[in-house]
């Protein structure tokens, strides 16, 4: 009885961990999700029916987002000041096929703002029935030139592209035929290019579906829509982005959100969860660019890394005593007659008693993956996040020595990890594949500084550029 | 009085409307030309040549054969090839039909589907399904795309358009032999594909149709006649495919005519 209680706990416990290590956390059940909009410092999504999921931080989302008119797959966009939502359902005809799209401003998304009022909405118009395309699953963009720009449809038929003008969101062009069998269309536009990122496969079959992200490129917003093999979206064509992931089926309704310069995030959908009873839930993932396409990010994987300076190509390490290994140079003979044994690895134990037992600062070395240079990096979603991630500890393997910002702007690792801000690390994939390395808060300032290397051999923190390799880091799995 | 008078004239109306109503039954033959417009146009010349992309545009297509498929999760490869290899009508691995051609298949029952429903239910798995006979036409047809829409050839012609199986068949005539191409197929949904009788792809999966998503081995085109022929099997969605053939370097193959039988 006692062996199955702990075995009990011991699968909660496990269960738990592998939700929150690669999840958010909280209630993050959504279908077809809205693109992931900020606003006063709170993130919303909208889904199919009616509500959404609000999040203080990102990371830790619960419903209660409003959105009136019910129907299915909305979208979010903000212009100005204001937040224009759109989402689309039948227009009364009886028809299945006969559904518009339809708009509603709002000064803000948060229902508890004394500002929150929905305009009346406005028909952007859709499909008829009987043509193919069917008026759903609404996507927004706004162009580089300040071009309002709606995309719909699913897979009876054609997606289609329409502009609307940024001010009222009325239509003020022909529907234009894009692609053809896919749904849950966005757009979005990078580096002189027009993407258009939807579907292909089944929704609304669990843990069954069959829904993957793809994604076109065009010089023009109108298209034509073109993937990486030279296949238009409108004869089928589209470079995967998104399948699905271990544990998770069926990525779709695809949204990117743009951290900063250099940090962008994906928001979607998997159909199903399994370690949340198949139900579909609300991901976001880093967003890179590759070759000028884009590249959806894996979630967080715990383990024992090098942190490895894009600047030099160095390992961070303890700035202890470089401890030889046993063993030595054999000569230059090529004499194959030798006996050739497998040397063991460092280990920590030959080391770290040669280590101070305080703090110990660092530096950054050659990697030669010694102990001094193992870095175990551990998410500790009960002590928050942010979007796309859990805060990270980042301890010496082995050890609970903790790397920690300071109130002189430097870092540090202290014996023990406490859980305090400054040893809470937020770890995001650059759009370039490496790595900003944050501290959740450095004592006694409010600037956000990242790890940095200020030299080849040391390591400090200072302000994020996205356009040097000193602000950038590369995890190398050991 | 005037009561009796507006009774009778009630009966001699809804007596003239049963007779209009019988009369538009028996003129109900569909205008296939109007029905299908669009998207097909009836063939009204001798042969065709493939389009610039080297797409197959003229295809003989049997009208749908009810194959109830409530969803995309069905098409395993066993069950597209079992599925596809039933039996419906006599020689149907050879036969070359004439438009107008009629054949008799027994199929399972499903309920009627029109736009205005939603996709078919599953049938409750204790419910043994029911069959019915029903005398099918062929059409000969030139797509007016480069895809061939088999659910509107389908809602066109007022027939069952969700979980349905269509037989196509088209003629490849070529003026000297062809090596080394492959056959390019886009397929929505899973299908069977022959060429000169030998089968060269099976598709399965829960697949969306994309230019040559897969290609068949090389095969010759031999000088004279070759019969391509496919069997497209849908569930609750669109169905529809593209074929084309390309030769070792993706170019689509375009040196030859193509004709009905």
């Amino acid at each position: 009885m006692k062996k199955t209680a702990l075995s009990g706990l011991t699968a909660l416990t496990a269960l738990f961990l592998s939700i929150v290590a690669s999840a958010q956390i909280g209630s993050p059940y959504i279908h077809d999700p809205s693109t992931v909009v900020e606003c006063d410092g709170k993130y919303y999504t909208f889904g199919t029916g009616s509500g959404g999921l609000i999040s203080e931080d990102g990371w830790n989302w619960h419903s209660g987002g409003v959105r009136p008119g019910g129907g299915v797959a909305p979208d979010a966009i903000k212009i100005g000041d204001r937040y224009l939502v759109v989402y689309s359902t039948g227009n009364g005809s009886g028809l299945r096929y006969s559904s518009h799209v339809y708009a509603m401003w709002n000064k803000t998304l948060d229902p508890e703002s004394p500002d929150f009022e929905y305009s009346e909405p406005m028909d952007l118009g859709g499909s008829n029935g009987y043509e193919d395309c069917d008026g759903i699953d609404p996507g927004l963009m706004m162009g580089p030139d300040g071009r309002l720009w709606l995309v719909y449809g699913t897979y009876f038929g054609y997606l289609r592209i329409r502009e609307l003008d940024p001010k009222t969101a009325q239509p003020i062009s022909e529907p234009v035929d894009v692609a053809l069998s896919c749904e849950a269309g966005e757009m979005t536009y990078n580096d002189g290019w027009y993407y258009l990122l939807a579907t292909h496969g089944t929704c609304c079959s669990g843990v069954n579906s069959t829904y993957e992200i793809i994604v076109g490129r065009s010089k023009s917003p109108t298209g034509p829509y073109v993937d990486n093999v030279g296949r238009d979206m409108i004869h089928g064509g589209g470079k995967l982005v998104l399948a699905s992931e271990p544990r998770r089926i069926g990525a779709g309704h695809f949204g990117r959100f743009i951290v900063g310069k250099g940090i962008e995030k994906m928001s979607f959908h998997f159909e199903g969860d399994l370690d949340r009873s198949g139900r579909s839930v609300l991901a976001i993932r880093p967003l890179m660019w590759k070759d000028g396409w884009p590249v959806a990010g894996e979630p967080f994987e715990n383990g024992e890394y090098s942190l490895v300076s894009e600047r030099r190509g160095y390992a961070l390490e303890l700035a202890v005593n470089n401890v030889p290994m046993a063993g030595g140079m054999r000569g230059f003979n090529r004499n194959g007659d030798d006996n050739v044994v497998a040397l063991e690895d460092q280990k920590l134990e030959d080391v770290i008693g040669t280590w101070p037992e305080g703090e110990i600062s660092l530096r950054i070395g050659p990697e030669l993956f010694r102990p001094h240079q193992a870095w175990e990096i551990t998410e500790v979603p009960e002590l928050g996040g942010f979007i796309g991630g859990a805060y990270c500890k980042i301890t010496i393997a082995g050890t609970g020595r903790a790397l920690a910002a300071t109130a002189g702007k430097e870092i540090v690792t202290v014996p023990e990890f406490t859980g305090a801000p400054e040893q809470l690390w937020r770890i995001d994939r650059l759009t370039d594949g490496t790595y900003r390395i944050m501290p959740k808060s450095v004592p006694g300032t409010d600037e956000e500084l990242v790890l940095v290397s200020v030299a080849d051999s040391t390591p400090s923190l200072g302000v994020f550029n996205p356009d040097s390799d000193n602000s950038k880091w590369n995890l190398l799995k050991h | 009085m005037k009561r009796s008078f507006r009774i009778l004239l009630l009966l001699a109306l809804m007596a003239v409307t049963a007779v209009q109503v019988q009369a538009q039954k028996k003129n109900s033959k569909i205008d296939v030309a109007e029905a299908l417009k669009g998207y097909f146009k009836p063939v009204t010349t001798p042969s065709a040549t493939p389009d610039a992309e080297g797409f197959i545009r003229r295809w003989m297509i049997l009208e749908p054969i009810s194959k109830p498929n409530p969803t995309n999760r069905v098409f395993t490869d066993s069950y597209t090839r079992e599925n596809l290899s039933v039996e419906y009508f006599p020689d149907q691995l050879t036969v070359l039909p004439k438009d107008g051609d009629k054949v008799k298949v027994t199929m399972e029952y499903q309920p009627p589907v029109n736009l205005s429903s939603n996709r078919p239910a599953a049938r409750p798995q204790q419910d043994q399904p029911k069959f019915v006979k029903a005398t099918l036409t062929w059409h000969a047809l030139d797509s007016d795309h480069f895809f061939v829409k088999l659910f509107r050839f389908a809602t066109g012609l007022d027939k069952d358009r969700y979980g349905v199986i269509f037989w196509t068949v088209t003629v490849i005539n070529c003026e000297e032999d062809i090596e080394n191409v492959r056959l390019a197929v886009g397929s929505n949904k899973a299908a069977r594909w022959w060429v000169n009788g030998e089968e060269v792809l099976l598709l399965a999966g829960d697949r969306h149709m994309g230019v040559d998503s897969a290609v068949s081995d090389r095969v010759t085109l031999k000088k004279g006649k070759n019969i391509l022929r496919g069997v497209t099997m849908n569930g609750p969605g669109m169905s529809e495919f593209c074929a084309r053939f390309i030769d070792d370097t993706g170019k689509p193959v375009t040196g030859y005519t193509i004709t009905c039988n």
